[in-house]
């Protein structure tokens, strides 16, 4: 029933020094340092086709040791065996893990190596029209989110973003991000004064607030600083990150280890139904901002989390 | 005490008055699927027409927007949406004749009073897992609003559908009950 090949798409075989799980290209792997609108658009079709009906593979390890931990006979037990259970489905069936199989919010980081012509999202698009009708999947986006709420019927736009980074080689990221669990986040303004505490405050608040609408157990992606738009940017990046990984400094670590205790201390629990975990995971990202300024952004990753990084070069 | 109970739809009042917050139930039988579309819909037939579409009245809604059919089921996969967005038109729903609904997430007070009032219940379930829960659904019928894609009103029929009583038809709330157990 699987059209694609797994195979081709090996998923988190190469961790590098990013903390991401890569992949290859499936299609085919650049000659030249140049990169093209074609090869971008086959590896957002395949990396579509195949997140739909795959939970993430580190973030079903963390779901399996939360199963390991979580009392025999007990709800969150039962709700944690189910998720599992899903996840096996969705690839032996080849069924989306989840009805809401999201907005395409694509990422390309292009090192500085690299030369990238301005049509480069230019077959995306065309791509995720593709998948969507191929993979059976659901249409979940509407013309104009004010004047037209008609479904435009393909599941574009997709939502693009290029960054220059340093180094060579570039990375595609690709996630299929569901209605819920963004409408659970948050961007709050916070006076710098309001320090560690206040960012703890605005994740407690959002995750008592909203957890239970997001789909948990969670990975909770968090962004502290840069600007008003910038810092959704940080928490949305954050979810890419592998579950388990280390944070960029100890500092940080030390930060998300204490942020998650407290989350889990909530007693929400899986699927909102009582115990624990509420997350997974609390993934920061930090940045300079201005001197008056401490923007804090929360973006709910939730138990259908499906995204694949795929490495050109 | 928590209890498991299998049910059989149409639900009846007697059936709704005897499950409580936290209550396991596997449904058997129809639901129809609303989402935040169909909800305006419902509400503006109620308003012109004094009445629910489609003859709901009596029915169970499910908050759901499924993916097409897939490996030889009906619905590739089905799952519950955020409830808290329907709330705007549950009670005026619940009112003219819907019995239950099923969701996720917690609801309005306003929400909650009203499954007292009319002695209705919202049923919560699973987010995340719609790959399994599309296995419990043995048929899938358009039955209007087509134009609406996704969101279009659907009665399905379930097969043993998981799902838990969230709010019952005398106040108790299994959202605010796990709240207080942690504070």
């Amino acid at each position: 029933m699987n059209e694609e090949t797994p195979e081709t798409m090996a998923r988190g075989e190469m961790p590098t020094g990013e903390n991401v799980p890569h992949e290859r290209c499936p299609r085919q792997p650049l000659a030249t340092e140049r990169l093209d609108a074609e090869t971008v658009g086959e590896a957002v079709y395949d990396a579509i086709r195949q997140c739909a009906v795959t939970l993430r593979p580190d973030f079903q390890k963390a779901v399996e040791a939360a199963r390991d931990e979580a009392a025999p006979e007990s709800r969150e037990a039962g709700v944690l065996d189910r998720i599992l259970e899903n996840a096996r489905i969705g690839v032996a069936d080849n069924v989306p893990i989840c009805q809401d199989t999201g907005s395409v919010w694509v990422c390309l980081e292009v090192g500085e190596a690299l030369a990238v012509p301005g049509d480069i999202f230019s077959r995306v698009n065309d791509a995720v029209a593709r998948a969507y009708t191929d993979g059976r999947l659901r249409m979940s986006l509407v013309r104009n989110a004010l004047f037209d709420r008609a479904n435009t019927g393909d599941n574009t736009p997709a939502f693009c973003e290029l960054k220059l980074v340093p180094g060579a080689g570039a990375v595609l990221h690709v996630l299929l991000k569901g209605g819920g669990s963004d409408n659970a986040s948050r961007v709050v303004m916070l006076p710098p004064g309001a320090g560690a505490a206040g960012v703890r405050s605005v994740v407690l608040d959002c995750v008592r607030e909203k957890a239970a609408n997001a789909c948990p157990p969670l990975v909770i992606g968090l962004g502290v600083g840069a600007t008003f738009d910038k810092v959704a940017g940080l928490a949305k990046h954050a979810l890419l990150r592998e579950v388990g990984s280390p944070a960029a400094s100890a500092e940080a670590a030390a930060f998300e280890e204490e942020l998650l205790a407290e989350v889990n201390a909530l007693g929400i629990g899986p699927a909102a139904l009582g115990g624990a975990p509420t997350a997974l995971a609390v993934h920061l990202e930090t940045a300079p901002c201005h001197i008056a300024a401490l923007p804090v952004a929360v973006n709910m990753g939730c138990c259908a989390m499906r995204s694949a990084s795929i490495k050109f070069i | 005490m928590a209890k498991t109970v299998s049910l059989t739809l149409p639900l009846t009042r007697a059936d709704l008055a005897d499950l409580e917050a936290g209550d396991e139930v596997l449904l058997s039988g129809p639901v129809y699927t609303m989402r935040d579309a169909g909800h305006e819909r419902a509400l503006q037939c109620l308003e012109d027409t004094g009445r629910l579409p489609f003859d709901l009245e009596g029915a169970t809604l499910f908050y759901a927007g499924p993916t097409p059919a897939a490996a030889g089921r009906p619905l590739g996969s089905v799952g519950p949406t955020t409830a808290s967005r329907m709330d705007f038109a549950t009670p005026a729903l619940f009112e003219a004749g819907i019995v239950a609904a099923i969701g996720k997430g917690k609801r309005s007070p306003e929400v909650v009073r009203s499954c007292q009032e009319t002695g209705s219940v919202y049923l919560c379930t699973v987010g995340g897992i719609a790959a399994l829960l599309a296995k419990s659904i043995t048929e899938s019928e358009l039955v209007g609003w087509e134009d609406l894609g996704t969101e279009a009103l659907r009665k399905l029929t379930l097969k043993d559908f998981p799902a838990y009583v969230a709010v019952d038809t005398k106040g108790g709330d299994l959202y605010r009950k796990i709240e207080t157990a942690a504070q």
